[in-house]
């Protein structure tokens, strides 16, 4: 007989937990209109933590990826706003727009990574600067406002984040197959396996002729182009971008992370477990909405609390392994 | 030889420049320097525009007038900031919009014990009687003349929802206000939550009342921004038809839907981002004219409705 693993049951116990909590206090909560807005506003964090998970895993960081959604969402937007022109109001200009969010996320990424791995800077320090200067480049695109997308570009984007199969939206799907896709990379390819061993121990992973500098460029092009997928979701929701977009986004996705079970540190990733953190996170401030359980000046300390409770619940199990 | 010419040239200039500085102090230019929040919200990407614009055009008016403009993402730069006008910039006036209260009084009041003329926009200071002119929106009028809209408009027993901002004392006043206009009526407030003045943050919300309450006759969005969110989320919903929406603030793009009678956007109640344009503009008459500028202004919030929505229309505006 095989002993439960109670550590890695962690936070499915808190998921579990508070999905039974927030169906006892509103019966609304399980309605499935309800259930389908919580899985789609956790599509963005999703998506940005599955490639978050890979960069942690390794050893490093992004602290850059709420501000690149920011940016990214806003060349999207005047790229689509430009080619309107040109190409017309419809499909192909939408998917240009999706490859230029796509590429344009894949290019950021690189862009931090070579600056970690070839300039040899602490992921740290790039990411808190590159963090500001995407921030700024919208702000500053956007000349202090909102970009908006064409209005009829937008009428023809809007089923991507509003349609789907019945309540089944696109971005629960697509959060879906990338979480799926993550989980197997992760765990049964050779560069799931690098990336693990370069965050225990990357003198180790060099010896062992792993080109450690290529895996970790390959990790941050990962997340900048899951940061670009994340764009193309949230574009249409509400057609617009600005120097507000994606604040805080990159801690929420970390903390997802952390709370999935994923060490900081490095060297062990759980793609099913920052699933788990980025549902528990959406579903603390829909529960939290959907009653009137306390002020709502103390919704930022309810979360806290049970981002710490929920890893305090991992490490007591390991302590005791 | 060529080395010793390149070794000239930046003395020259440096001579040239001493030069030129002792000519601009001959001709008595008045330094005014502007400290604002920076272009991180809807309404700031506004304020910084109408700030922009009206220093330029003040600046090809008057020749001897100069501004400074720095905007600051948080209170310590914004501190940082006025310190470096006055060691570096040698300024005459300051108009200054705290980003927050308390922070800002000392150095604030450490410009007006130099002798200098200080301005300061929408958010107070902590202590009374610094500033030699205060210009301001109305917090109280911004919360009262949406809440007294909707308990002379709505039909008996309505129900409404509140998005409320970042939590300050400033959303405490409006909401406060909102709250004492509807009191006694027969509308009922269901819910009060935080969008804090985010796009994102009130569809969020929006989508949870929605869950929340099966009848929903009006929402208080009480700010554009959030409103944008907040109509995102009703059009998911399918309930259009079922609530109206009043924000807060003109945002030209719901100013233009009110222009258009849009029975979703009955009215929008004004807090213009161009008050900064009133706060330089007095300040700089401080300077060029003999007309006297201390004391109080307080710009009244206006109901904007179809009949009146064109004047409050700023097309080139980015809010």
């Amino acid at each position: 007989m095989k002993r439960i693993d109670l550590h890695l049951l962690g936070p499915l116990i808190a998921l579990i937990g508070l999905f039974i909590l927030g169906a006892l206090l509103n019966p609304a909560f399980l309605a499935p209109a309800n259930l389908s807005n919580v899985l789609a506003r956790s599509a963005f964090i999703g998506l940005i933590a599955v490639g978050m998970t890979f960069v942690i895993t390794q050893g490093g960081l992004d602290l850059s990826v709420g501000s690149m959604a920011a940016f990214l969402a806003g060349i999207t937007i005047m790229a689509m706003n430009a080619l309107v022109g040109v190409t017309g109001e419809n499909w192909g200009t939408i998917l240009l727009g999706m490859g230029v969010a796509l590429a344009g996320g894949a290019m950021a990424g690189y862009v931090n990574g070579a600056l970690i791995t070839k300039a040899r800077i602490e992921a740290f320090i790039v990411t808190l600067g590159t963090m500001g200067i995407f921030r700024s480049l919208v702000t500053w695109l956007a000349d202090g406002g909102t970009l908006s997308l064409d209005s009829g570009l937008r009428s023809i984007y809007r089923p991507v984040y509003y349609g789907g199969i019945g309540w089944i939206t696109w971005p629960i799907i697509t959060f879906a197959i990338v979480a799926v896709l993550g989980e197997w990379v992760m765990r049964h390819t050779r560069f799931g396996r690098h990336v693990e061993a370069i965050g225990s121990n990357d003198r180790v992973a060099r010896y062992s002729a792993v080109d450690v500098a290529r895996v970790r460029l390959l990790t941050y092009v990962l997340l900048g182009t899951l940061v670009g997928l994340a764009t193309i979701l949230y574009v249409p929701r509400l057609g617009s971008a600005s120097g507000s977009t994606g604040v805080l986004w990159e801690l929420e996705a970390i903390a997802a992370v952390i709370i999935g079970g994923t060490a900081l540190k490095g060297g062990r990733g759980r793609v099913w477990g920052t699933v788990v953190g980025v549902l528990i996170l959406s579903m603390i401030d829909n529960i939290l909405n959907l009653t009137d359980l306390v002020s709502p000046y103390l919704n930022g300390a309810i979360q806290g609390v049970i981002i710490v409770l929920a890893v305090v619940l991992q490490r007591e199990k390991r302590a005791a392994e | 030889m060529k080395r010793r010419n390149l070794l000239k040239l930046p003395m020259a200039a440096a001579a040239l420049s001493l030069i030129a500085s002792g000519a601009l102090a001959q001709d008595e230019t008045t330094v005014i320097g502007v400290s604002i929040p920076s272009a991180t919200h809807g309404f700031m990407g506004g304020l910084n525009w109408h700030a922009q614009d009206t220093i330029d055009r003040l600046e090809a008016t008057y020749d001897n007038l100069d501004f400074v403009l720095s905007t600051a993402g948080d209170p310590g730069k914004q501190v940082s900031d006025i310190e470096d006008m006055l060691a570096t910039r040698n300024i005459d006036a300051l108009v200054v919009l705290p980003f927050e209260s308390e922070p800002l009084t000392d150095p604030v009041k450490m410009v007006k014990e130099e002798g200098k003329f200080v301005t300061v926009v929408d958010r107070g200071l902590a202590e009374d009687g610094i500033e030699d002119l205060y210009v301001a929106g109305d917090n109280t009028a911004f919360g009262r003349v949406a809440g007294e809209y909707f308990r002379d408009n709505l039909d008996a027993g309505a129900k409404i929802v509140v998005l409320r901002g970042i939590p300050t004392t400033l959303d405490n006043e409006r909401v406060d206000a909102f709250q004492a206009a509807l009191e006694g009526s027969d509308k009922e407030i269901l819910d009060m939550q935080h969008g804090n003045w985010n796009r994102d943050d009130a569809f969020n919300v929006m989508q949870d009342y929605l869950a929340k309450y099966p009848e929903i006759d009006a929402v208080w969005a009480a700010d554009d921004d959030m409103a944008i969110g907040v109509l995102e989320a009703i059009a998911q919903a399918g309930r259009e038809d079922e609530m109206v929406v009043v924000g807060g603030a003109g945002m030209k793009e719901i100013v233009s839907r009110i222009m258009e009678s849009d029975p979703q956007l009955p009215v929008n109640v004004t807090y213009p981002p161009a008050l900064i344009s009133s706060a330089i503009e007095m300040t700089a008459l401080n300077f060029v004219s003999n007309a006297p500028m201390t004391g109080r202004y307080i710009i009244s919030s206006q109901l904007i409705t179809p009949e009146n929505a064109e004047q409050y229309y700023f097309p080139d505006s980015p809010f």
